[in-house]
């Protein structure tokens, strides 16, 4: 399992990527923490000329402020989010569910923006930040534009990243201190790929209120006006229902008993 | 003459491991830290068909001479594991598929290029016109009539039919309840931390093919190799460097090694190829497929008056060479009745040929599936009649005061009491206290569970056991080299090798038991055919009998050599001196085995003129006094939670009472059986090799097969108890795979314990989450009809 030959770069700062990736037009990838690109290269499922490693790019490490918003930058890793090295703005629920992406050697070298741009509906970044109401910054030929995480995805791995686009950093609302949210993703075992996964959360200062499931075969069911999940658990049958999410009824009811048990998160606080 | 003193470095020390300082520190030599000038790296096409002609592979111009399928392997021979079982159909397995592939994953071609990127890259530039036939799947399918043929020669799907004939009639006459199920383990994988790997050269100067493999038996693949590359066995040289751990995957003779032979002839250049995850998971690891219907009658108290068994092994598309295809299937139909009592028995098991990849005898071998399938047989027993499982254990299981016992298919049990190994289980788990717990309602809402199991595991099984099999390789005397050197340390070589053992440790134990010699001046020289006795390897927990014993021996006449040269310089009667401490000493005097070493080697004119010429080197043969193999036995005890909403089983409390004999060292006895109960709970509850309708492998990388990690290992309580058995040195028993044999069945007694009531029983491994959700369905569908 080793990949087949490709050219190596490392571009300095995001103009020299973006280039990069224009004039590779289509035949060049962006490698963040190589950690889901990495596999499936060794096992020639993807195949690129060129490999353009931003991991290193200052810009993309950076975390800013702007005012309701704290903005992160798409190459930052799980582990520093996990270990608290970047400012948190969501009641704990960042640290915490960085901490239960995969191992803490994944969690090194993987990154919230490459967790986004892979676009896996089983990903923790995918479904708690699109809970949040996170949006996405993309650079591309054209310049900068953002896209709300409910928005980014189209189906399973496939996102509204063209070839020639860099996710450049996360724009995640601060919640307000009687934010509530619930996460809950049942795997195998630790590490493993979740089964079944939903996210909550409820802000009331700002009205929102937002579910997120995932573990799907195509893009994660986001459900914008939640409020409703919360009152009965008819109410979420119902909705795993009518998202078509038990299809196959043991799927069905393990993220029938994944939305219950994210949702009694919020409640029992 | 040879002192029995106990010291803390001689037999049940607890000595640390010596191996352990060049593994935790990175420097342990394993074949990819092999290093050659000149050495290129193989990579193979594999099938991606399960079942398919092959009408043409062609070979572009510009890698002629990199390239190679089997028709330029002229004059090399196909694997062929012989029994000499009545009926057995005997497989040939080219190293290179020949017209045919019968498993995805199936050797086609392979390429030489510089590294292992370009190997692959060559691999794309083949092109195989394959015709696919259709595939033999499951063993239902296979055994039909009219079913397509993997063999076409052999007329059926069926290697082998193990019968076991025995009168059930007054057993079903008299039984108060008949209790029957349909119990199956899946195909699994082994996954040893290190995959297989091979480093291949010729020598010019021996003029030998030097293979190194990570092998647990290298004599035995030198035989094989020779054979198939049609070399004298003077030309074969295999060395296994650290072995990563093997398990059984290692004790056979692959077609990659042939290949890489060949290629090391062929080519004149050294050759390695570093097998993958991918290819170990879905072409070369897999095991432990079994299913069997079992009966068992009993009486009213679940005393067992008769069991009844059919069933079969899915053993893939090939004999694997030594212990061929029907090394499970046999072992399935002489074990079955396990620890206990069983007065009347029949059985039936088919090894089954199918297009999936052959099955290689995993640590527990047939015992794991057997252990399984009985288990869960006297649970529900125990639930027929109202019994606490433990009970109806005790009732059947083999007393103490029955020892040395020959159960109904003749197995012969040394001693032991293992009824007392499941009370110290019952107590140490605390059945009571579960009891009472289950009584009241979980705040969580999971249902707590309690299972047992008790099973024997007979092990270095010797030549009358083997004989009867008729494979080629019976074990007979063990041997051992023990060398005292000219400063008076200890050499000892041996034919088996460790792959994880710790017998660098162990054995040097058993030396300082005997000789008093300290094992930091003990060296192991193992894993070389070159420089050790031939051996048929490390398997079947054999090695701490076998050349456990064998060291013994051979340093018990190195201590008697000793002893004279000390005599004689000691101006003693040879009555009067006694090896003690790495010295030979006498009333008032002593001297060193140093010294003596020194008298041997470097002044012959002091020595006796009668003195024995073969000095401080002896070989000798070490064979048990009854050679039927050593019987350990355990009883797991675990205490599970399962969700059932989502069918996730956490193990709460797991204690492992067993009784190895006597250990040689305590520890190292820990570590088999703490790593053996992973893999146990790997095969309980995770570890699952699925294949599409078609032979198509479901899972290809560890993603997707899963195993237990460290969060899924409970801290196992162990307590030992310490039965010497009386047929060998010190009382040794085996009890390598010991650990991995038990869990599945204790397991899933503790799902099935905390389902009971709401009429769910899960009786096939892994037990997976959507299993017991489908199970749990399923009751509840049962219920509302
Ligand atoms: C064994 C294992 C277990 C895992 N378990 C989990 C888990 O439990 N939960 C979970 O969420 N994830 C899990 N992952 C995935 C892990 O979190 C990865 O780190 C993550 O999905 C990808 O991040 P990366 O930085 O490594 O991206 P890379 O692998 O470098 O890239 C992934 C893809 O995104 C593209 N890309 C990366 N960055 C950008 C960018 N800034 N702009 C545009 N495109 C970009 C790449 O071109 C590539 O196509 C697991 C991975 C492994 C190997």
């Amino acid at each position: 399992m080793k990949p087949a030959a490709f050219e190596y770069v490392r571009p300095k700062n995001l103009a020299e990527a973006l280039t990069l990736l224009a004039e590779g037009q289509g035949d060049s990838k962006v490698k963040a923490g190589g950690q889901s690109l990495g596999p499936m290269l060794n096992m020639r499922l993807s195949r690129v000329n060129q490999l353009v490693d931003i991991s290193l790019i200052p810009e993309l490490k950076t975390v800013s402020d702007d005012s309701d918003t704290i903005i992160i930058g798409a190459c930052i890793t799980h582990a520093s989010i996990e270990d608290g090295k970047i400012p948190d703005v969501t009641n704990g629920m960042m640290n915490s569910v960085a901490a239960g992406i995969a191992y803490r050697a994944i969690r090194n070298q993987g990154t919230i923006g490459g967790s986004l741009a892979h676009a896996d509906p089983s990903a923790d970044w995918v479904i708690s930040l699109t809970a949040a109401g996170a949006e996405a910054v993309i650079s591309g030929p054209n310049g900068e534009r953002r896209v709300g995480l409910n928005q980014f995805m189209d189906s399973a791995f496939e996102t509204k990243l063209d070839f020639d686009d860099i996710l450049t950093a996360v724009r995640i609302p601060k919640f307000s201190k009687q934010a509530r949210w619930g996460y809950y993703k049942f795997c195998r075992k630790t590490g493993d790929f979740a089964e079944a996964m939903s996210a909550v959360v409820i802000d009331p200062s700002r009205d929102y209120c937002r579910v997120v499931i995932g573990a799907t075969d195509t893009h994660p069911v986001v459900i914008t006006d939640a409020i409703d999940l919360l009152t009965s658990d008819e109410a979420i049958d119902a909705c795993i229902t009518k998202n078509a999410l038990d299809l196959n009824p043991l799927s069905g009811q393990m993220h029938r008993t994944a939305l219950r048990r994210c949702i009694k998160q919020v409640q029992s606080l | 003459m040879v002192s029995n003193a106990r010291s803390n470095k001689g037999v049940g020390g607890r000595l640390l491991r010596k191996e352990d300082d060049r593994y935790l520190r990175g420097r342990g030599q394993f074949v990819a830290d092999i290093k050659m000038s000149g050495m290129k790296e193989v990579a193979f096409l594999r099938s991606p068909l399960a079942h398919a002609r092959i009408n043409a592979i062609t070979i572009p111009e510009n890698l002629k001479h990199k390239a190679f399928c089997w028709s330029n392997m002229s004059g090399v021979k196909a694997i062929c594991a012989m029994t000499s079982l009545a009926g057995f159909k005997k497989s040939e397995q080219s190293p290179l598929a020949s017209d045919k592939v019968r498993h995805v994953g199936e050797l086609v071609a392979m390429c030489v290029g510089d590294n292992r990127a370009q190997a692959e890259d060559f691999l794309e530039e083949l092109v195989v016109d394959f015709d696919e036939l259709p595939a033999i799947v499951d063993m239902v399918s296979a055994q039909q009539k009219g079913a397509v043929l993997v063999h076409e020669d052999w007329g059926d799907n069926v290697y082998l039919e193990s019968k076991w004939d025995g009168d059930l009639s007054e057993a079903k006459a008299n039984a108060s309840i008949t209790v029957t199920r349909q119990i199956r383990t899946n195909r699994q994988c082994m996954a040893p931390i290190e995959g297989k790997g091979v480093v291949a050269y010729w020598d010019n100067r021996m003029d030998q093919l030097v293979l190194y493999t990570s092998t647990q038996m290298p004599h035995i693949v030198r035989t094989g190799l020779a054979e198939c590359l049609n070399l004298s066995q003077a030309n074969v040289r295999i060395i296994s460097p650290d072995v990563g751990g093997a398990f059984g995957y290692k004790g056979i003779l692959t077609p990659e090694e042939i290949c890489l032979g060949w290629l090391a002839m062929e080519c004149g250049h050294p050759v390695r190829w570093i097998e993958d995850r991918r290819e170990h998971l879905t072409a070369n690891a897999n095991c432990r497929e079994h299913e069997y219907q079992v009966t068992a009658y009993a009486d009213d108290i679940g005393r067992i008056l008769g069991l009844e068994a059919v069933g079969a092994v899915n053993a893939g598309a090939y004999s694997a060479y030594p212990f061929s295809a029907c090394l499970e299937g046999a072992q399935v139909a002489s074990i079955l009745p396990g620890p206990y009592i069983v007065p009347a028995y029949q059985c039936n098991i088919n090894s089954i040929s199918s297009n999936k990849p052959p099955i290689l005898p995993y640590r527990g071998v047939a015992r794991t599936s057997v252990c399984f399938a009985m288990e869960l047989m006297i649970d529900a027993i125990a639930r027929k009649v109202g019994r606490e499982p433990y009970e109806v254990r005790l009732e059947n299981l083999v007393p103490p005061t029955a020892m040395p016992y020959t159960n109904i298919t003749g197995k012969a049990f040394d001693s032991g009491d293992y009824p007392e190994s499941l009370r110290r289980a019952v107590e140490s788990i605390n059945l009571k206290g579960i009891r009472e717990r289950q009584a009241t309602n979980e705040k969580d809402g999971r249902r707590i569970g309690i299972g047992f199991c008790t099973f024997c595991e007979q092990g270095a099984h010797g030549t009358s056991v083997y004989h009867a099999w008729g494979v080629p390789m019976i074990p007979g005397q063990e041997q051992a080299v023990a060398r005292l050197t000219p400063d008076g340390s200890l050499e000892l070589r041996i034919g088996a090798h460790s792959h994880g053992q710790s017998m660098e440790t162990t054995l040097a134990q058993v030396a300082n038991e005997i000789l008093g010699i300290d094992p930091a001046d003990v060296r192991l020289v193992h894993g070389d055919t070159q420089y050790t006795p031939y051996s048929t390897g490390t398997w079947g927990s054999r090695c701490a009998v076998m050349s456990g014993g064998a060291v013994s021996t051979a340093c018990k006449a190195l201590a008697e050599r000793a002893a004279k040269i000390a005599a004689h310089l000691m101006k003693l009667d040879l009555k009067e001196v006694q090896i003690i401490d790495g010295q030979a000493k006498g009333a008032a005097s002593s001297i060193s085995l140093a010294e003596i070493a020194e008298a041997w080697y470097y002044k012959p004119q002091i020595l006796a003129a009668d003195v024995d010429p073969g000095g401080l080197e002896v070989t000798v043969g070490y064979r048990p006094k009854i050679d039927t193999g050593t019987f350990s036995y355990a009883s797991h005890a675990v205490v599970v939670a399962v969700d059932t909403e989502l069918g996730h089983v956490e193990i709460l409390d797991y204690v492992i009472v067993e009784d190895g004999g006597t250990m040689i060292n305590p520890m190292v006895v820990d570590g088999q059986v703490f790593g053996g109960a992973a893999q146990g709970i790997g095969t309980a509850l995770y570890e699952e090799m699925p294949f599409d309708s078609v032979g198509q492998p479901l899972a290809s990388t560890l993603a997707d097969y899963l195993l237990p990690g460290p969060t899924e290992i409970p801290a196992f309580r162990i307590e030992h108890m310490e039965t010497p058995s009386p047929n060998t040195e010190f009382g040794v028993k085996g009890i390598g795979e010991s650990g991995a044999i038990g869990p599945p069945a204790a397991i899933a007694n503790a799902i099935n314990d905390a389902l009971a009531p709401i009429g769910v029983e899960v009786l096939e491994t892994p037990v997976t989450p959507r299993r017991i959700l489908a199970a749990i369905a399923e009751a509840q569908a049962g219920a509302q009809s």
